[in-house]
C-alpha cells in the first residue's frame, strides 16, 4: 500500500470538510466507547485482568524467541509448517510460493491487518492469483478498491449509502438500502468463492505455544470458511502474537471483545491446529503458518518495545478524538489511530510518518482504555523527540521551541510576554470570548475557535496562590 | 536465515544469550504449569447457579434454548422445530449420539450423515462441553464432527449434555486436555450465538456468513 501518511494535514482538512465522512464516524463515535464502558463495567475484575495482561505480554517479550520456538516444535509436531519472515517482501514471495505449489487461481482471505501491512492483495492480483475478502467490511472495500480504515470495523468509514452503490454496481440487482438485504447479497456471492478457492488465508489472534494452534475471532464465520473449505490454509501472523499456554491465551480473550466492541465474547473462536487428521471428514490438507517480522524484532530493546504488547483491539482508537475527527484513511497507511501513530514510522520510517506522532492532543484517552496498557502518549513523544533530533521537523517547529526557549530561560521576560499574549489574544476574541483568526494559527482556527485566556496568566497564579 | 537473524536480533534487543539457561527454565516452567490466570468470580458458581448463568448469557448472544429432560425427548423436538420452521432436510455428524434416535418413522424429514455443503438448511451436532460465563459452547473436529456442519447450513442445531457444563474457560481447556492428550484435535470451536456482523454503519445484522440461527437443546439429566 503506498504511504500517504506526509499528506496528512491536507488529507486532515479535507476528512473535517467531508459530510459523509463524518457521518459515518458519528456512528463510531455514538456506539464502541459506550459499549466498552457497559462490558468493562459488568466484569468487576476488568482492571485487574488488565495488570495482568500487561504483565503477562512483558514475561512474553522478554522470552519472545524461547515462546516461538516452541511454538513452532508443535506447529510441526502436528503435521504443519511454519515460515519464517523477516520483511514484507519475504512473507509475499513465501505465500505466493504456497499458492504456486497448490497451483491456486482463487484465494479466499478471511480479515487480517497482516496482510494489509504486507500489501498482500495487489501482489497476488499481479502474479495472476484472485484473492477474495470474505470479511463482510472487507469485501465492500474490495469492491470499491479501498482499504481498510480501522482495524476490527474496517469500513467504518462509509454510509449505508456507498455500501448500497457498490453492491448495486458489481452485483447487478436492483438497488437497496437495506443493510439486511445488502448482507444477504454479499452472503450469496461469497458462498461460491468459499467452495471454489484452492487456498484460504486467516490471520491469528494469537499463537499458542503449548499446542502450536492458532486462533481466530471473528463474529460472521467468513474465517471458518475460508479455513475449513479449500485445501490448504495459511495463517498469516506476526511474531509478538505468541502466547504460552491456552490458560494464557484465556487472559487476552477475557479482554479482547470487551475493549472491541464491547461484546461478552466474540462469536467464534477458533482454534486450528495442523492440517485435518487421519479419518477426518472435512478440514483442509495442508497447513502453513507464515511469521512475519517486519521490524518487530528491532522494536524489542527499543524506547517502543511496550507497543509490542498491542492486541489490536482498536480500543485506542474508538477513544481517539483525533481519529473521531480524521476518520483512519487520513493517517496515510494501514494502522491508523494512536496505535498507528506509534507503528507506522517503525514500520514506513519517521522520515514518512513524522507527522502522525504530532497528530495528538495528548489527552490520554487512548492509554486509559488501552487493555494492555500501552503509554501511547509517551511512545508517541518519543517519536517527536526522534523527529527532533534528525531536524526532521519543520522549520516553523524548530524555531518556535528554540523562540520558546530563549524566553524560558529569561524568566523576566517570558512573564513579560505571557502576560501580553494573554492580553492579545482576549483583545482578539473580542466580548464573545472565542477568537475565529488568529496569525500564524490558521491551521487551529481553520475548524473551530481559541477560547481567550480568561484572566491571569500560569506565572501570575502560581505567585498569588503561593504568597 | 530469517529465523535465525530474526531471533539474533530479539535476544541483542534483550542483552541475552542464546543458551541462557535461566529464561529457558522460566519458559518451561510457564508452559508447564498451565496456570490460570484471574478467573471472574461470575464463573466461579455452584452447579444449579451455573446451569441459569449459562441460558441467560447463551439467550443474550443471540442463540434459542430449548430445555428438554432427556436425550429420549431429544428426537422429537429437533422434527417439531424442523417442521415448524418449514425445513424437511437435515444433516447430521456421523454420531450414534444423534444418529441413533427414536426418529419417527412417519415423517418427510429427509436425514443424511455427512459433511455440510452449500445449500444445506440446518445441521445437528453434539456439544462437547459448555461454558456458563459467556453462554459458549464448544466443539471439535472428528471423525464424527465434521467442522463444516457448524458454518455453512442456515440453521445450527446443537445438543448440550447438562453435565457437561462448566464454569469458566479454564475448565473447558482441561476437559479438552483430558480427551486429547496428546494434541489437540485440527479445530476446536468456541461458539457464542450466531453468525453477524456490523460492517455496514455499525448496525447489527444478524445471519452474515455463518448460520443465521443457533438453537441449543439443552439436555438437563444427562
Ligand atoms: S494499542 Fe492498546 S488499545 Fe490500541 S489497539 Fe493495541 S491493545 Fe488495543
Amino acid at each position: 500500500m503506498q504511504v500517504r501518511s506526509p499528506e496528512f494535514k491536507e488529507s486532515a482538512r479535507i476528512a473535517l470538510t467531508d459530510a459523509n465522512l463524518q457521518k459515518a464516524l458519528g456512528n463510531l463515535k455514538a456506539g464502541f466507547p459506550a459499549k466498552r464502558a457497559t462490558a468493562a463495567a459488568r466484569l468487576p475484575e476488568f482492571e485487574a485482568l488488565r495488570d495482568q495482561a500487561r504483565d503477562l505480554k512483558n514475561h512474553i517479550i522478554e522470552h519472545l524467541d524461547l515462546y516461538l520456538e516452541e511454538f513452532e516444535r508443535n506447529v510441526t509436531a502436528n503435521g504443519g509448517t511454519v515460515h519464517w519472515c523477516r520483511t514484507a517482501e519475504d512473507a509475499r514471495q513465501t505465500i505466493l510460493q504456497i499458492c504456486r505449489e497448490q497451483g491456486a487461481k482463487t484465494v479466499t482471505k478471511g480479515k487480517s491487518m497482516v496482510t494489509e501491512e504486507i500489501g498482500l492483495n495487489e501482489y497476488l492480483e499481479k502474479q495472476g492469483i484472485e484473492p477474495v475478502e470474505t470479511d463482510l467490511g472487507e469485501y465492500i472495500l474490495q469492491l470499491r478498491q479501498d482499504h481498510p480504515s480501522h482495524i476490527v470495523a474496517p469500513a467504518i468509514h462509509l454510509t449505508l449509502d456507498d455500501v448500497a452503490d457498490a453492491f448495486h454496481e458489481h452485483h447487478k440487482r436492483p438497488r437497496s438500502e437495506d443493510p439486511a438485504v445488502l448482507m444477504q447479497e454479499a452472503r450469496e456471492m461469497l458462498r461460491k468463492k468459499f467452495v471454489s478457492a484452492d487456498v484460504g488465508i486467516t490471520g491469528a489472534n494469537f499463537l499458542i505455544a503449548e499446542t502450536g494452534s492458532t486462533i481466530i475471532c471473528t463474529n460472521e464465520g467468513n474465517g471458518d470458511l475460508t479455513q475449513t473449505l479449500p485445501k490448504t490454509h495459511v495463517v498469516v501472523s506476526s511474531i509478538e502474537k505468541v502466547v504460552p499456554t491456552l490458560e494464557d491465551m484465556t487472559l487476552f480473550l477475557r479482554l479482547l471483545a470487551r475493549s472491541a466492541t464491547g461484546q461478552e465474547f466474540t462469536v467464534y473462536n477458533t482454534l486450528s491446529t495442523g492440517p485435518r487428521r487421519p479419518g477426518d471428514t472435512d478440514g483442509p490438507e495442508n497447513f502453513h503458518v507464515v511469521l512475519v517480522d517486519n521490524g518487530r524484532s528491532e522494536m524489542v530493546g527499543s524506547e517502543f518495545q511496550e507497543m509490542l504488547r498491542c492486541i489490536r483491539c482498536s480500543a485506542c482508537m474508538n477513544h481517539c478524538p483525533v481519529y473521531g475527527a480524521v476518520g483512519g484513511q487520513t493517517y496515510g497507511w494501514v494502522y491508523p489511530g494512536p496505535m498507528g501513530s506509534v507503528l507506522t514510522p517503525q514500520m514506513v520510517g519517521i522520515e514518512q510518518a513524522g507527522l502522525l506522532p504530532n497528530a495528538s492532543t495528548f489527552c490520554g484517552k487512548c492509554e486509559e482504555v488501552c487493555p494492555v496498557r500501552i503509554p501511547l502518549p509517551k511512545l508517541m513523544r518519543h517519536w517527536r523527540d526522534k523527529e527532533y533530533e534528525k531536524h526532521l521537523s519543520p522549520a516553523a517547529v524548530r524555531y518556535g521551541l528554540k523562540f520558546w526557549a530563549f524566553f524560558a530561560k529569561r524568566p523576566g521576560l517570558y512573564r513579560l510576554l505571557s502576560a501580553s499574549s494573554n492580553r492579545f489574544l482576549r483583545l482578539m476574541a473580542g466580548k464573545k470570548g472565542r477568537a475565529t483568526r488568529l496569525p500564524l494559527a490558521g491551521g487551529w482556527t481553520d475548524h473551530r475557535d481559541i477560547p481567550a485566556p480568561s484572566g491571569k496568566t500560569f506565572m501570575q497564579q502560581w505567585q498569588e496562590q503561593n504568597r | 536465515m530469517s529465523k535465525a537473524e530474526i531471533f539474533n536480533r530479539i535476544r541483542a534487543g534483550l542483552h541475552v544469550a542464546k543458551d541462557d539457561e535461566v529464561r529457558r527454565q522460566a519458559v518451561r516452567n510457564r508452559l508447564q504449569a498451565k496456570a490460570s490466570n484471574i478467573i471472574p468470580k461470575r464463573a466461579q458458581l455452584p452447579t444449579a447457579e451455573m446451569m441459569s448463568l449459562f441460558l441467560e448469557m447463551a439467550t443474550e448472544s443471540a442463540a434459542e434454548v430449548i430445555e428438554l429432560s432427556g436425550r429420549n425427548e431429544l428426537a422429537q423436538a429437533v422434527e417439531n422445530w424442523l417442521s415448524v420452521n418449514g425445513i424437511d432436510h437435515l444433516v447430521t455428524a456421523n454420531d450414534s449420539n444423534l444418529t441413533e434416535l427414536s426418529w419417527s418413522t412417519d415423517t418427510t424429514l429427509i436425514r443424511e450423515r455427512r459433511p455440510a455443503q452449500v445449500g444445506d438448511e440446518a445441521s445437528l451436532t453434539n456439544a462437547f462441553c459448555a461454558i456458563a460465563e459467556t453462554g459458549t459452547v464448544m466443539l471439535y473436529s472428528g471423525e464424527h464432527s465434521p467442522t463444516t456442519l457448524n458454518f455453512l447450513p442456515d440453521c445450527h442445531l446443537i445438543v448440550v449434555s447438562a453435565s457437561t457444563l462448566v464454569g469458566p474457560y479454564e475448565d473447558a481447556w482441561s476437559r479438552l486436555r483430558e480427551k486429547f492428550p496428546e494434541s489437540m484435535p485440527r479445530t476446536v470451536n468456541l461458539i457464542t450465538g450466531p453468525s453477524r456482523s456490523a460492517d455496514i454503519e455499525q448496525r447489527l445484522q444478524m445471519g452474515a456468513h455463518g448460520p443465521r440461527r443457533l438453537i441449543i437443546f439443552m439436555l438437563h439429566d444427562e
